[in-house]
């Protein structure tokens, strides 16, 4: 590639395509790269991060199994580009509040809406074309593949070619691979993985899969990102690592990002509101300053040490 | 010779436009700059400086990896001529202060956001920093700073500028002289502040010319570039010497893929400091002993036979059949795969240099058929003085003077240079230049050593360092610490040691444990350890260690002269000697006198006869906060040997 194309590439990557062909995979192919580019996802903010108009609104949301009730009448909402916690203590609902936005589970009352739809029965597949992607706890990556094909599992929706394209493999998804090969590369350079990207994900140390099962998700270009405790069971320098990409990921494609997590600390450190939940209730929602002068969490979270 | 760095761009993008100049990977794909391409950017970011107010004789600070982009910024301030200041991506902000202020410099170009946020946090400290420019966006694009800008708008600036004035960038190269000052490189300085080494389009590019013919480089060469590009190795190899011959430099992906990036280009030209070399035969040791025992067995059997005829069949000398048959197999078997997965494979001339290398680590890579050799020089002598020959190696000399130089020992046995390579001055500071550079041209290197009998220079160690032991068992006794330290370091459990001895009765050693190799080792005897501070005062590895020190003075009995440096007593550090604590200088040279006097109650622990010691340190981490650290240190007596008299 010649100097002055390269150089032309980035600046594309960085300023932005028009928005409208965003996600359009079928493209001329000159196109393809720049609009597949990861960095495009989502407008710019200007200046600092704006929080912007409500996208997800959770409304008094009841989910019981048999006789145990996980979540008893849970309310909240999540702004645009914003980054929310759900924290708690063990068994507080934390999970099945994450379940029930994706789909996995169905609450027995209330409604969520997603950027003004309202839905009370949709199934995870649904709600990722939505553009809702997930982490999990305990990671579901696919061990004996490489960090490369599992972050490709992440852009299964966006292909557009089909079976029998594939099977041909020649024109068309060769072009259509090469597109969603950029997009995924460029989230390795990002989560800085780019060493371990034909490693087999089960040899790789913990905290680097979980980086991996962050990137499967943002190869969804998801515009709500769930993330289930991304910190769990990490070292302290693992924790930090995971929190700086969290914060880049909300600065640079402006994802609105919902995170559950365990330790208190990072939470307070990153995120713009904090939802406290206790025994499937709801006891406190607000700014991290807010939250901690919260008596109700102080007594139920804070005030112990475990 | 009458040529710049500009000129030579620009003859090899007339001469041979669409060979490749870069390689750069990104996005997992090797991308190719062609001499043409790269002087059209060298040309967009000449008139793009200039336009921003970049003056001849103006200093241009360059902070970043080995990129294609920062590259092409040094030769386009070469070609106003402006002179360009590469600085250590890994130096703490703090660092940068120095080289900015006295050399009053107004413009920097930096590869990322970590580079920027430093010199954005030294700003208020140097209010003449006026335009910064970066070459990856990522996580800059909310910087509202003033004078901050991408490497892109300064490109497009600079393409209209060339537009409206098309004359402009040829007239600057035109204007530039060999004599005129092409870099400026700031020593990592092992004693006191760093100090900058003025050097010539003349010096530089005379040196790489003689190293290119001593070797018979050639366009058809390439070299990975993964050092740092302050640092005058790299600037050398990568740089001078890359414009000298034209071959390609390639820029690995990250610092972390450099050993998988070594592997997919095969460079043919490689150049490392020890410590490169020690960490690959390291990785290397550690995972053979995770092998199936037939394969050990195959490894051990082979490695024995190339450490026999191995070293003599590259010197060229004769090998019987049987040797040259069993070599073949081996090569077969182990030799060449092992080449292949270290990257070796197709490399023709191989340099080690910066500091002294084992010499058993030496022979390994030469025994496996690696073309290894030593050379000497410093940035002050713009690298070249004196280089091995191919077929005249030796793990103890550092080589012959290669033409232009001419070299004498002072009478105190110091080592003095004379070549054309040498610096012009160090900038602003003619007292530290006259220290050094005396009235006929000689510069006083401040090494010890000599020249042998054959013609190749051998370096004991720094001239000031040799020392004598006095008192006790071993009084009047040559004490060479960097030779014992060098040979502790060897071992793969070792990462760093630093000895004592010089006016005392005895030579005390502190070591640093390599927490890979040992970690693998503990792990292996199923040692439970909490990290770095605990595993190191585990009772095992304490004794891991006292093994490998006895074997080290047995090695130093053997050797009349320097068998009075033999280690009485030892203690294993808490902590690991760290550049960002000043322990070590960036290019991770142990600065024994600082730490001397910052571990002052360990050293006079270790003299007193304590059997043990508490220590408090406070150490800096990477994001520049600072923290303590403490531990109660065991010290260990070792065995000492009996010198062995020759002939006895």
């Amino acid at each position: 590639m010649s100097v002055p194309a390269a150089a032309s590439l980035r600046t594309g990557a960085t300023a932005g395509a028009p928005p409208e062909t965003l996600s359009d995979a079928r493209v001329p192919s000159s196109e393809m790269a720049k609009t597949a580019s990861l960095a495009d996802v989502g407008p710019a903010p200007a200046g600092r991060r704006r929080i912007g108009e409500v996208v997800l609104d959770v409304q008094r949301i009841s989910l019981a199994f048999g006789g145990v009730k996980a979540l008893t009448d849970i309310s909240f909402d999540v702004r645009e580009h914003e980054i929310r916690a759900i924290i708690g203590p063990n068994g507080a609902g934390k999970s099945s509040m994450l379940n029930c936005i994706n789909g996995v589970y169905q609450p027995q009352q209330g409604s969520i809406s997603l950027r003004g739809k309202t839905f009370r029965h949709m199934n995870p597949r649904q709600v990722a074309k939505m553009g809702v992607a997930r982490t999990f706890q305990n990671l579901a990556l696919f061990k004996g593949m490489s960090v490369l094909d599992n972050i490709m599992t992440g852009r299964n929706l966006k292909m557009r070619t089909n079976l029998l394209q594939q099977a041909i493999r020649w024109g068309a998804t060769e072009r259509e691979e090469a597109a969603q090969r950029r997009v995924v590369e460029e989230i390795i350079d990002f989560l800085e993985i780019q060493a371990y990207r034909k490693t087999p994900v089960g040899k790789m140390p913990y905290g680097l899969q979980k980086r991996v099962d962050l990137g499967r998700a943002l190869a969804m270009e998801p515009q709500l990102l769930l993330l289930d405790e991304p910190m769990a069971g990490m070292n302290v320098e693992e924790k930090q690592d995971m929190s700086r990409f969290i914060l880049d990921v909300n600065d640079e494609f402006g994802t609105t990002i919902v995170l559950i997590e365990h330790d208190m600390s990072v939470v307070m450190d990153i995120s713009d509101r904090v939802v406290v939940l206790d025994y499937g209730k709801k006891i406190g929602d607000g700014t991290p300053d807010e939250v901690r002068a919260n008596p109700d969490v102080i007594s139920a979270y804070l005030g112990t040490t475990h | 010779m009458n040529t710049t760095f500009p000129r030579l761009l620009l003859d090899h993008a007339a001469r041979r436009p669409n060979a490749p100049a870069l390689r750069e990977k990104d996005l997992g794909i090797w991308q190719t700059y062609s001499w043409s391409a790269l002087s059209a950017l060298v040309q967009s970011l000449a008139c793009g400086l200039a336009e921003a107010g970049l003056m001849r004789g103006q200093h241009l600070v360059v902070v970043g990896e080995n990129r294609p982009r920062l590259y092409a910024s040094m030769l386009a301030a070469q070609a106003i001529g402006a002179i360009p200041i590469p600085l250590y991506q890994d130096a703490a902000a703090n660092e940068f202060v120095v080289p900015i202020r006295n050399a009053d410099v107004a413009f920097a170009i930096a590869e990322d956001q970590e580079q920027i946020d430093k010199l954005l946090e030294i700003r208020d400290r140097c209010p003449q920093l006026a335009r910064i420019w970066f070459d990856d966006p990522r996580g800059l694009r909310n910087y509202r700073e003033n004078g901050l800008a991408s490497l892109d708008a300064l490109v497009e600036a600079g393409r209209a500028h060339a537009a409206a004035h098309p004359d402009f960038f040829m007239a600057e190269v035109e204007r530039a002289r060999p004599d005129d000052v092409a870099a400026m490189f700031f020593t990592s300085g092992t004693t006191g502040n760093a100090k900058g080494v003025v050097h010539t389009h003349a010096t530089l590019i005379d040196r790489a010319q003689a190293g290119a013919r001593f070797d018979k480089l050639n366009e058809r060469d390439e070299v990975l570039a993964y050092l740092p590009p302050a640092w005058i190795g790299q600037n050398i190899f990568s740089y001078a010497q890359w414009l000298a011959c034209g071959y390609v430099v390639n820029c690995p992906e990250s610092a972390s893929t450099v050993t998988l990036d070594l592997k997919e280009i095969g460079p043919t030209y490689y150049f490392a400091p020890p410590r490169v070399f020690e960490g690959l035969l390291t990785s290397v040791m550690i995972r053979m002993e995770d092998a199936s025992p037939p394969k050990r067995w195959l490894f051990d059997r082979c490695m024995a036979l190339a450490r026999r005829v191995g070293p003599a069949r590259l010197d060229g000398k004769p090998l019987g059949l049987l040797d040259r048959v069993g070599w073949a197999a081996g090569n077969l078997l182990i030799y060449a795969p092992l080449r292949n997965s270290l990257g070796f494979s197709r490399v023709r001339v191989a340099y080690t240099a910066g500091e002294a290398i084992g010499p058993d680590l030496f022979t390994f890579y030469r025994s496996i058929g690696i073309n290894l050799k030593q050379l000497y020089g410093s940035t002050e002598t713009a690298v070249f003085v004196c280089l091995q020959p191919d077929h005249e190696v030796r793990a103890d000399t550092v080589g012959v003077p290669i033409e232009g130089v001419e070299i004498k020992v002072s009478e105190s046995g110091e080592i003095l240079v004379r070549s054309p390579g040498l610096l012009k001055e160090y900038y602003k500071d003619p007292a530290a230049t006259a220290e050094v550079l005396d009235a006929d041209g000689w510069y006083h290197t401040g090494d010890a050593g000599f020249v042998d009998a054959t013609g190749h220079l051998k370096i004991i160690d720094r001239a000031k360092d040799v020392g004598r032991i006095v008192g006790g068992n071993a009084d009047g006794a040559l004490f060479a610490p960097k030779y014992v330290e060098n040979k502790l370091k060897f071992f793969p459990y070792i990462k760093e040691a630093v000895a004592f001895g010089d006016r005392r009765d005895k030579v005390c050693a502190f070591v640093n444990i390599d927490i890979e190799a040992v970690g693998n080792w503990a792990e292996k005897r199923n040692l439970p350890y909490g990290g770095y501070a605990d595993l190191a005062q585990k009772p095992e590895v304490l004794e891991l260690v006292r093994e490998c020190v006895e074997k080290v003075n047995a090695d130093l009995a053997a050797d009349e002269r320097l068998a009075g440096s033999q280690i009485s007593r030892f203690l294993v550090l808490h902590k690991e000697l760290d550049a960002d604590d000043g322990e070590l200088t960036r290019t991770r040279k142990v600065r024994r006198g600082f730490i001397s006097e910052r571990y002052r109650t360990l050293v006079d622990a270790l003299y007193g006869g304590d059997t043990h010691r508490f220590v408090e340190t406070e150490v800096t981490f990477e994001d520049g906060r600072k923290g303590r650290i403490a531990a109660d240190l065991k010290i260990l007596d070792a065995k000492t040997f009996v010198i062995a008299r020759s002939a006895a």
